[in-house]
């Protein structure tokens, strides 16, 4: 039977923010699925469960990725930064503080999303355009704010670590 | 009356929200990301056709597959009556369509109906299951224009529904389930006075809220008849006093508890799954939770209508409106009760009106039954309006914004309600477009594209409603608020201001907390742009009453009069030159063993009307036809800017939503009745590369029916986008487009049939 194959339980070991982690997943399921009902990490949100929303983005291996088109058996081995992770122990990222000061976030549920796509992209390009920082958020949906005040708190924070905020 | 504008300590300043940190940290808990122990995972079973009698259903090789719990169809749904319930934002609903549109009876009315459901250990183990659900449909012949659907011969989708013209049925049943009308004056002496009289006709698409957050519902029936509902929406009281009508169950055995919510815009205003997980949850004797796909929330949810409009205004030559007309009949989705009535009541809004009639018909058509969205219908009146307002300025010649100023409704005019306008700020809205730096810049251009400049107006009517605060003095001095409405997008923030603002407070020391429906008192729905207006007051009654027992408390405690006790601004206590600040005024009152709780329930009435202007710059490629909006300006009277950065964040908000609708959204159906275009990729919401920054400007003409002078600010900025960016296409290829939305595939078609003249 196809559904037994599919539901037989594979052991993955993995790091998620920085701790080694292991679980147990059926082929089928999704990194996210892992993340938000297994692991009990429910800051990635599932928006459209198909990669047009970006709500479930989460750095894996360096690389921005929809967790929801990863299979967590694939992040085997994987070192995955979730938007748990972002914040160290001594306080918020610059991300998250601009994305307060500037009001870059009405409900909120596209938040993390887009703070792991903004890290993502500061972490290789730490003096963005404006244009590049829209290019790279064109995956992440936001319905509340319009992307104006988003758009203004990366481009802020970045420059605040650069030392010039 | 209100205060004036400025000299707030709280008021008008721009801290950080209170639930700020817990949502940039991925800890804010969302509907979705709801959890009980021993939970099991729900599924829906969806009509796959658009319009279909169900022959049967057999539910037994679902029951039979291992991990499944309990399976639900309508037949586990009690009669709720004949009844009909406010459905927040869209009038009045029957209770029995509103059972029917949850789980289809006898019949299903558009893609997507739910059909069955079950509960079972995991949501893939559901999945399966739903294909073990065997059911027997007749197809029916599908209607989707409303057009079709108004003529004598279309197919019926509803038997029994019966034309209801201000409370007076039709002999005949058809598709027409009402028609409004709303008249003042002589319109026939008023277009027999006009030099010349314009007409207009225009469609527009069925849209979306779009927002991010998929539908959930998380319940767990107890054994001794308590249910409990955790989700996601825009008023848990709304979804109990529902939950009681659908369920046919005492709301005093019902607690809902808000979750944190992931947009609504209207479309969280009632219930989809939450009775269908409290069944499933009594069935099984386990919590159930069910999300919907995101598929599901675009076939199956509540979108804003889309529709027909016909517009006739008649013009004197020195720009005086002397009579207007419209006619608007928009998609009901496949059951009554569509947002026609507010589209007849905002589409003038702007405008002085002396003698006008206006029609609205409310149409059923095999589409998912359409629910409110952000100012519910007004967006595609404006269209219509300003669209041929627009072309009246044009052939004319006149200015633009000087017609706006020559025709503004102010203080005193005819409201389409009968009613009179109390004061607005229509006039300051213009005034404040007409110095804009956007309107006196040049328009400018873009190599290998036409650039244009559109403008258009709005206007939207707020809510008010009752609504509940509870002020608990703390000992260390700090306020902790119970107010009753959902937050979903900074509102516990500028509750707690107008709180702060009373008291004489920090509102860092105010803890705004949105409880259950056990433990406040009832408030309405986070809709209407009422919450800041509405429960804002509660908060400042509750706080007021707080203060007077602080100083009751003190007049105790010094063993002098009340009246002898004078409270500051800054919160401090005065009597007889003894000052105490109010943190030491908390711990007197906590040493003299006093525990004080202020509250209050307000039904506020004067939440005053809101006026918008908006200004839009577009680049079109004459050979693609896609359309750019390379500037934008939002200008809005938002009375007294309570939390100046998320009114602006309403404004942009709006704005984007409003290019959406205007440029690129649309349900894209097949002559069946399948929706085309079901996925985030298809049904195309604006990402970052198509909104520009967006200017907002702040107008405040602060409202004498609020203690602070706030307005409601949230729905006003979705209303003009439409026209703005349709007539700055115009303006730009001289192509008007009259159908939403104006895709690449039109605005081509259209300029070439400009050429082809």
């Amino acid at each position: 039977m196809a559904t037994e194959i599919l539901s037989g339980k594979v052991h993955v070991n993995t790091t998620i923010n920085g701790e080694s982690t292991d679980f147990l997943a059926e082929p089928r399921e999704s990194l996210l699925e892992v993340l938000r009902e297994t692991l009990g990490l429910t800051g990635a949100k599932e928006g459209c469960n198909d990669g047009n929303c970006g709500a479930c983005n989460v750095i894996m291996d360096g690389r921005l990725v929809n967790s929801c088109c990863v299979l967590a058996v694939e992040a085997s081995g994987a070192d995955v930064t979730t938007i748990e992770g972002i914040a160290g122990p001594s306080g918020l990222h610059p991300l998250q503080e601009k994305f307060l000061e500037h009001a870059a976030l009405q409900c909120g549920v596209c938040t993390p999303g887009f703070l792991v796509s903004a890290k993502a992209m500061l972490d290789e390009n730490p003096n963005p355009t404006e244009d590049e920082v829209r290019w790279w958020l064109a995956g992440n949906l936001c319905r509340c704010t319009g992307y104006d005040k988003i758009v203004r708190a990366v481009l802020d924070a970045a420059a605040s670590m650069r030392g010039e905020g | 009356m209100a205060e004036t504008n400025g000299n707030y300590n709280v008021i008008g300043t721009r801290p950080v929200r209170h639930d700020g940190v817990d949502k940039v940290t991925g800890r804010a808990i969302y509907g979705v990301d709801a959890h009980m122990p021993g939970m099991l995972w729900g599924q829906v079973l969806r009509s796959p056709h658009a319009h279909a009698r169900i022959l049967s259903i057999d539910t037994s090789r679902a029951e039979a597959l291992e991990g499944v719990h309990a399976v639900m169809t309508a037949a586990d749904l009690p009669d709720p009556g004949a009844g009909v319930a406010e459905a927040n934002e869209s009038g009045l609903q029957s209770k029995r369509y509103k059972s029917a549109s949850l789980m289809a009876r006898d019949k299903v009315l558009f893609e997507g109906h739910p059909i069955a459901a079950v509960a079972a250990t995991n949501r893939h183990v559901a999945e399966e299951a739903l294909e073990l659900i065997d059911v027997e449909y007749e197809l029916l012949p599908v209607v989707l224009d409303v057009r079709e659907a108004m003529q004598p011969d279309a197919p019926l989708l509803l038997d029994d529904l019966h034309m209801d013209t201000g409370g007076e049925l039709a002999d005949e049943p058809s598709n027409i389930a009402s028609r409004t009308i709303h008249e003042e004056g002589d319109i026939e002496a008023g277009f027999a006075a006009a030099d010349r009289v314009f007409e207009g006709e225009y469609t527009m698409s069925m849209v979306h809220q779009g927002y991010i957050e998929p539908h959930n519902a998380l319940a767990y029936w107890s054994a001794d008849g308590h249910l409990r509902v955790e989700c996601s929406s825009q008023g848990q009281f709304g979804i109990r006093s529902e939950l009681a009508d659908h369920l046919q169950w005492p709301i005093s055995k019902i607690n809902v508890f808000p979750s944190e919510i992931g947009g609504g815009f209207g479309g969280k205003t009632t219930i989809y799954l939450e009775p269908l997980a409290a069944v499933l949850s009594r069935k099984s004797g386990r919590p159930v939770k069910l999300t919907m796909s995101r598929s599901d929330i675009l076939r199956a949810t509540g979108p804003a209508p889309g529709g027909y409009a016909w517009v006739k205004i008649g013009i004197t030559n020195e720009g005086r409106i002397t009579a207007a007309q419209a006619m608007f009949a928009f998609e009901a989705g496949g059951y009554p009760g569509s947002a026609v009535g507010a589209a007849c009541l905002c589409a003038f809004g702007p405008y002085k009106l002396t003698d006008f009639r206006i029609d609205g018909y409310d149409v059923v058509v095999n589409m998912p039954k359409s629910h409110a969205y952000r100012a519910p219908g007004a967006p595609q009146g404006e269209f219509a309006v300003d669209s041929l307002v627009d072309e009246i300025c044009e052939e004319m010649g006149f200015d633009r914004l000087e017609f706006r100023a020559m025709n503004a409704s102010e203080e005193g005019d005819l409201r389409a309600n009968g009613t009179r306008y109390h004061c607005i700020g229509n006039h300051e809205v213009i005034e404040a477009a007409r110095t804009s730096d956007h309107w006196r810049s040049a328009i400018g251009s873009a190599p290998g594209r036409q650039r244009g400049r559109g403008i258009a107006s709005g206007f939207w009517m707020n809510g008010g409603g009752m609504s509940t605060a509870v002020a608990q003095l703390n000992a260390d001095g700090t306020v902790t608020l119970r107010e009753g409405s959902v937050d979903i997008g900074g509102t516990r923030t500028s509750v707690a201001m107008q709180a702060a603002e009373t008291l004489g407070i920090p509102v860092e020391d105010v803890d705004p907390i949105v409880p259950d429906t056990d433990s406040i008192a009832f408030t309405g729905v986070t809709g209407g742009s009422r919450v800041t207006f509405a429960t804002g007051w509660a908060a400042i009654e509750a706080a007021r009453d707080l203060k007077q027992q602080m100083i009751d408390g003190l007049a105790d405690h010094w063993d002098v009069a009340s009246e002898s006790i004078a409270a500051d601004e800054d919160g401090t206590f005065r009597q007889n030159g003894e000052t105490v600040s109010f943190k030491e005024a908390a711990g007197i009152l906590d040493g003299d063993d006093l525990r004080l709780v202020g509250s209050a329930t307000v039904v506020p009435e004067g939440s005053g009307n809101t006026f918008a202007i908006h200004i839009a710059d577009v680049d079109v490629d004459l050979e693609t036809g896609k359309v750019d909006v390379v500037r934008y300006t939002a200008i809005q009277d938002a009375g007294t800017a309570i939390y100046p950065p998320y009114v602006e964040g309403q404004m942009e908000g709006g704005v984007a939503q409003g290019i959406g609708w205007a440029l690129t959204e649309e349900y894209v159906y097949d002559d069946e009745g399948h929706m085309r275009n079901v996925s985030l990729l298809d049904y195309r919401m604006p990402t970052t590369l198509d909104v520009p920054m967006i200017e907002s400007i702040i107008v405040e003409v602060p409202n004498p029916g609020h203690p602070y002078g706030a307005r409601g600010v949230g729905e006003v900025p979705i209303v003009p986008p439409l026209a703005a960016i349709t007539n700055a296409i115009a303006d730009a290829t001289g192509a008007r487009m009259r159908d939403l939305p104006a895709s690449p595939p039109k605005v081509q078609a259209a300029i070439a049939a400009l050429d082809s003249d």
